[in-house]
């Protein structure tokens, strides 16, 4: 080389191939920012049951725990947190460990675990299918301005229309069973992907576009070539939308779909058992939670190895 | 000196016009253009801004339409040289993919040719090479510099030996140094490659120093007012950025901008209309 190229981030990458991130001293590593992370996440938890105790404390039920021989009684009262209304927390985390049913031998863990998987699986078919309609449906509206014109409206208006009202219909239409769950699940997840991946196809700089054409690209080259690749971190922020959007539309739709699991029924029957156990209903809302939370995060770490792969340049992070 | 036997040239413009239409009404962009570019010559647009220079890039290059006149490459229609692929383009931007290496923003344009891996592979370190960024092709796009970026940009539009290479500002957004430096290293490209060039700037010492003409042009409506044969020795180098013949010619093209330069009639189209 007779000139020398001026380099910003000379590393063991030029050699190695590799391409490298600096790490400059001072900035926490990735291991540090894991710990730190789940510090803030268990501070975040703890801060909740503090207020929640707290408030009990202050305005509950009376307290009686024969187990450490602690009594009290709270100096006010709020009907709302009464122990019917708001239980308490070790009661919930204790009602984990019992049967699910009067005589049951299945643990409620063990019987929400169950009930989630299953959720899950409808709502992955949901997300699966919407995100593939909402990826064409983008490609489609993108190439073509009469189409889009025609019926992005209607795309738009299809979610005004509430789904607790909706999903009765899609029964009555599809039958009750799976197959209309998944149409409710997929019917909630299609509309963020079309949406974000229509502004990602949109995305590239019209000087790419003028590059490929220079280059005798068709308008298929300019998609896959160009347009696919720079809306894909569109994609993975609407994904991470759609995610929790499949898992509502999918327990909502166990009600009227009349399957005899899922998250959804165990609500429903834990919310006529409210009186004598409402612990139950407050364990599955917490499992329904965390399946969500795990769903989104499956999705964000998916985002991450494709966009490490593609380098983790500073515009796809 | 400004004109080529129609055969011969590698760009002929005859009376090309190009008119926007706007809410305002039209807006005559380039009006009465006529230039004849031969093989391997190092054409320079330059004037003010709005002038039409980088239309008239595009109207070349047949990304725009001209509303009137005739535009022919290597003797074919600027379409059909666009569809065999005998254009390589370099904008102001290095407008590279920030998901694909430098290897492979280099290849793309093989791999849309369709041309077979091993000589793709080949032809995509030999390009690299050719802009001294041979140790640098896993490396992604934000991990190098503004300068690197843009020799990638020039190895990839040289990758399908075009005959004809278009380059819009490609260094504007530059420090002065890094200019010079990639100016020179055009210039050795050029004298490698032996393509033809047609180069906008709005710098009047870049122009000099790299082309073998510049075409001056002033704006509303855009046309070109002078032609400046810059008969400077090639091959050039550092030095001959200052020598006399160099200065000269500098106040030959700042002269021309003003409107008002009346020496040095070779060369010289129309020398009437000042800027506006």
């Amino acid at each position: 080389m007779s000139t020398e190229p001026e380099v910003e981030l000379q590393s063991s990458a030029a050699s190695t191939g590799v391409p490298s991130v600096p790490v400059l001293p001072g900035e926490p590593s990735r291991r540090q920012r894991a710990v730190r992370r789940a510090l803030s996440f268990t501070l975040f938890v703890l801060g909740i049951g503090i207020v929640w105790e707290g408030a009990k404390w202050l305005a509950g039920d009376k307290w009686r725990l024969t187990s450490i021989g602690y009594e009290h009684t709270p100096p006010f009262r709020i009907q709302q947190l009464s122990d019917l209304n708001l239980p308490h927390l070790w009661d919930i985390a204790a009602s984990f460990g019992e049967p699910f049913q009067r005589n049951a031998n299945y643990s409620l863990l063990n019987y929400l675990i169950d009930q989630a998987l299953f959720t899950w699986g409808e709502a992955l078919v949901g997300f699966g299918v919407g995100a593939a309609i909402g990826l064409a449906l983008a490609s489609i509206f993108v190439h073509s301005g009469l189409l889009e014109r025609a019926f992005v409206p209607y795309v738009v208006a299809s979610q005004t229309v509430p789904i607790v009202a909706l999903a009765p219909l899609i029964v009555v239409s599809f039958g009750r069973g799976l197959t209309s769950i998944v149409i409710i699940a997929t019917y909630l997840t299609f509309f963020p992907v079309t949406i974000a991946v229509m502004r990602g196809l949109r995305s590239p700089d019209p000087r790419a576009v003028e590059l490929m054409r220079s280059y005798a690209g068709s308008r298929w080259d300019i998609y896959r070539k160009v347009r696919l690749p720079a809306s894909i971190p569109y994609l993975f922020t609407a994904l991470k939308i759609a995610a929790a959007a499949s898992l509502v539309g999918t327990i909502i739709g166990e009600g009227p779909g009349g399957v005899q699991q899922g998250l959804g029924r165990a609500i429903l029957t834990f919310n006529q058992q409210y009186i004598t156990g409402p612990e139950k209903l407050w364990a599955t809302i917490i499992v329904a939670a965390g399946v969500g939370l795990l769903f989104f995060m499956m999705v964000q770490l998916a985002e991450a190895l494709v966009v490490r792969r593609r380098g983790g340049g500073p515009r796809t992070a | 000196m400004t004109s080529h036997s129609p055969a011969a040239a590698a760009v002929r413009l005859a009376g090309v016009e190009q008119v926007f239409t706007t809410s305002a009404g039209g807006m005559k962009a380039l009006e009465d253009i006529n230039l004849s570019v031969a093989p391997g010559e190092f054409v320079s647009l330059i004037g003010p801004s709005g002038c039409g220079k980088s239309t008239l890039l595009r109207i070349v290059g047949d990304l725009i339409q001209p509303t009137a006149g005739v535009v022919e490459v290597n003797g074919k229609s600027a379409h059909e040289a666009r569809v065999k692929r005998e254009y390589g383009m370099v904008f102001q931007a290095p407008v590279l993919f920030d998901w694909r290496t430098v290897e492979a923003n280099v290849r793309l344009p093989l791999e849309l040719m369709g041309m077979e891996r091993r000589q793709r592979e080949a032809r995509v370190r030999e390009m690299l090479e050719l802009v001294e960024l041979g140790s640098f092709i896993r490396h992604y796009p934000h991990q190098l510099s503004g300068g690197m970026q843009q020799r990638v940009a020039i190895a990839r539009a040289l990758a399908l030996e075009p005959t004809l290479l278009l380059m819009d500002e490609p260094f504007g957004a530059l420090d002065e140094m890094t200019r010079e430096r990639l100016n020179s290293e055009v210039l050795r490209i050029w004298g490698q490659t032996r393509t033809t060039v047609i180069f906008v700037t709005h710098s009047i010492p870049e122009a000099v120093f790299l082309s073998t003409r510049v075409v001056v042009m002033s704006p509303r409506p855009g046309r070109i007012t002078h032609i400046v044969d810059i008969d400077l020795d090639q091959p050039r180098n550092d030095q001959s950025r200052e020598t006399e013949r160099y200065f000269e010619l500098v106040t030959d093209v700042r002269e021309g901008l003003r409107g008002r330069r009346s020496g040095g009639s070779e060369g010289r189209l129309r020398a009437e209309g000042g800027i506006g």
